[in-house]
């Protein structure tokens, strides 16, 4: 077990010094950092000397370790656009981020996994195929689409929710949240449904898949000629099984609805992460572009850290074949 | 005659379903109208001196106040919505298609390659796969735009835009191919022909494109309908999200995020007809994709 978490752990940090890498190649050779930094008047020799003092003439190695140690450490650099530490306009924009991909997730979960179980469980009503057809016409409809058609039924032609911002948010401490206004919840839900659209058809699918599954087994049929219950073989037998390889997923698929959320949020104008770097994109914005990798890059790697160590602790049979892990193959 | 048999069976099954006739009309008529849209439009979009202000926000036929001239009524700058669909629809099949065949290129030919070598090219190429395709598509697409806005002096941004989304949208869609193709090639690399063809000394190049090639075609097939949908998706998301074509060669993508400006008035068909061509044409590719994949892979039909 703790050989399995080191192992992860080491994994992790690898692909994150590689994404440091990147993000460090992109600000060292996208475009010059000095000319960013100075304006035209400035001298060939003032210039020379920010060179200097910014270390940009130290061996390659040497500037990428300071480079991480830096990151490390917090301090992210400064936009070329706002001027402002980097770190600030991040944490800034987590929050907003934050909630609306959880929030998405939790919706795409609360659908999504008692629709699965109906279709799997009643996979030849009228009800299923309507629900098949939906999610298969939902999954091909582009999200700025949805966006855009949620805002014109809900924001324009019934006038119940908000179309863009945020709404009333609250302070606790430096977390700026939305969470607890009835107008934060109400300028929430749109974006939220439409981030959450396509996770909950993929969970639906999943779960319906994985349902059908274990509902063939052996250990469901012997249950039925014992004569349980089939509600009872339903959900406590049958849905717990099912669960399992849902975790993962929904593990896997929060790093993709943050990065998605960049177009949610550009439909919606939420003040996240993601609008943050499609501005550093036009305005290129070389450090923000790297830090978001970065940031971005972390909650993967976290998330999936998390889920890994999640799945040992729920399912049995990893425990057992993780102490062979470390051992040589029998023969 | 396997070959021949299957298009055979492929055509029967086409004519027995309805959804992938009416897909496959759709598409062709969108394809058909954007490759003749400098012969059916009514103006040049891109020619200011072809329409007039005058004709500006006229609502399509059906609507009171409309002119019959313009079937689907014009923008606020007095362009023919059918005009600007046409063209726009051009442009976007433009790209998606031509960015579609660099990934394909590239895909296949690394994921052949991959799979004649195996060794340590295999495991570099699948490597940088894996880390490519634990980042969506749109983030590969929206950082190459910006690394290419960083490199590219002004002057000549605004001249190879196209060629920076066409670049961004292949490399964000190589992946689906290199790994198809690799394994497919994987199992193409035990049977006898291929062993034959290596023991006659042909060179690698020639065993992989004329003898493995041919036989793994099917399945890069689906691949290629299916990420054609991807790359009109792509690019029509870069356009709305304005990292993409700039306002005077409009895509779809484009026009609909002009659109957007008049979602809080009166003016809806600026906004949804061309969403719904774009919806129309990604649909009716994504369902040909399923068809062909329920035709090469028998065990699911």
């Amino acid at each position: 077990m703790v050989y399995f978490i080191l192992k992860r752990i080491v994994q992790s940090v690898f692909v994150m010094a590689a994404v440091a890498f990147l993000a460090f190649s992109l600000f060292r050779f996208v475009g010059d950092p000095v000319t960013q930094m100075t304006g035209v008047e400035t001298s060939v020799e003032d210039q020379e000397r920010l060179r200097d003092e910014l270390g940009l003439n130290d061996p390659f190695v040497y500037q990428f370790v300071r480079f991480t140690h830096e990151m490390v450490l917090g301090d992210f650099g400064f936009s070329y656009r706002t001027r402002q530490p980097v770190a600030n306009m991040i944490a800034d924009r987590i929050p907003a981020t934050l909630e609306l991909g959880v929030v998405a997730l939790i919706i795409s979960l609360m659908v999504g996994v008692p629709a699965g179980v109906y279709t799997a469980l009643n996979s030849r009503g009228v009800m299923t195929q309507t629900i098949l057809m939906t999610t298969l016409v939902g999954v091909s409809i582009p999200t700025f689409v949805i966006g855009i058609m949620l805002i014109f039924i809900f924001g324009v032609q019934l006038g119940w929710l908000p179309t863009f911002g945020r709404g009333g948010t609250v302070h606790i401490g430096n977390w700026q949240s939305s969470l607890f206004t009835i107008d934060g919840w109400r300028a929430l839900l749109l974006p939220a449904i439409t981030l959450g659209v396509y996770q909950l058809t993929l969970t639906m699918r999943l779960v319906r898949a994985e349902m059908m599954e274990v509902m063939r087994s052996d250990y469901i049929r012997f249950g039925m000629a014992r004569g349980v219950p089939m509600r009872s073989l339903y959900y406590k037998h049958a849905l717990k099984n099912t669960l399992v390889p849902v975790i993962t997923i929904v593990g896997l698929q929060f790093g993709g609805v943050i990065a998605f959320s960049i177009v949610t949020e550009s439909v919606f104008q939420w003040p996240g992460l993601g609008l943050l770097f499609l501005e550093s994109i036009r305005f290129v914005d070389i450090p923000v572009m790297g830090v978001y990798l970065v940031v971005i890059a972390f909650f993967f790697v976290l998330v999936n850290l998390v889920v890994d160590l999640l799945y040992v602790a729920i399912d049995p049979r990893l425990r057992i074949r993780d102490v062979h892990d470390g051992l040589p193959e029998k023969i | 005659m396997m070959a021949f048999l299957k298009k055979y069976e492929g055509l029967w099954l086409f004519v027995h379903s309805p959804a992938a006739i009416i897909a496959a009309a759709v598409a062709m008529v969108i394809i058909f109208g954007a490759v003749f849209a400098s012969g059916i439009a009514l103006v040049d979009p891109y020619d200011l001196a072809s329409f007039s202000l005058f004709d500006g926000l006229l609502p399509p036929v059906w609507q009171e106040g409309a002119n019959p001239k313009y079937l689907l009524g014009t923008d606020d700058q007095g362009r023919d919505m059918i005009s600007s669909i046409l063209y726009g629809a051009r442009v976007s099949l433009i790209i998606g298609l031509s960015a579609l065949a660099i990934a394909a290129f590239l895909g296949v030919g690394l994921g052949l390659a991959a799979g004649y070598y195996g060794g340590r090219f295999d495991i570099i190429v699948m490597r940088i796969a894996d880390v490519q395709l634990a980042l969506p598509a749109i983030l590969t697409a929206l950082l190459i735009d910006g690394i290419a806005r960083g490199l590219l002096p002004q002057s000549i941004q605004q001249d190879l835009r196209v060629a920076v989304l066409t670049l961004a949208i292949a490399m964000s869609l190589w992946v689906n191919f290199a790994r198809t193709a690799r394994a497919s090639t994987f199992v193409e690399m035990n049977k006898e022909y291929v062993h034959a063809a290596i023991m006659m000394g042909q060179r690698p190049s020639r065993v992989m494109f004329v003898h493995i090639l041919p036989n793994v075609l099917g399945p890069l097939l689906v691949i290629m309908t299916v990420d054609l949908a991807s790359a009109i998706l792509l690019e029509a998301t870069l356009s709305f999200l304005g990292i993409g074509l700039p306002a005077d060669s409009p895509s779809l993508g484009t026009l609909i995020r002009i659109g957007m400006q008049f979602l809080l008035s009166g003016e809806w068909w600026i906004l949804w007809i061309p969403t719904i061509v774009l919806v129309a044409l990604v649909v009716s590719i994504n369902i040909l994709g399923d068809f062909l994949r329920d035709i090469f892979n028998p065990r699911l039909r």
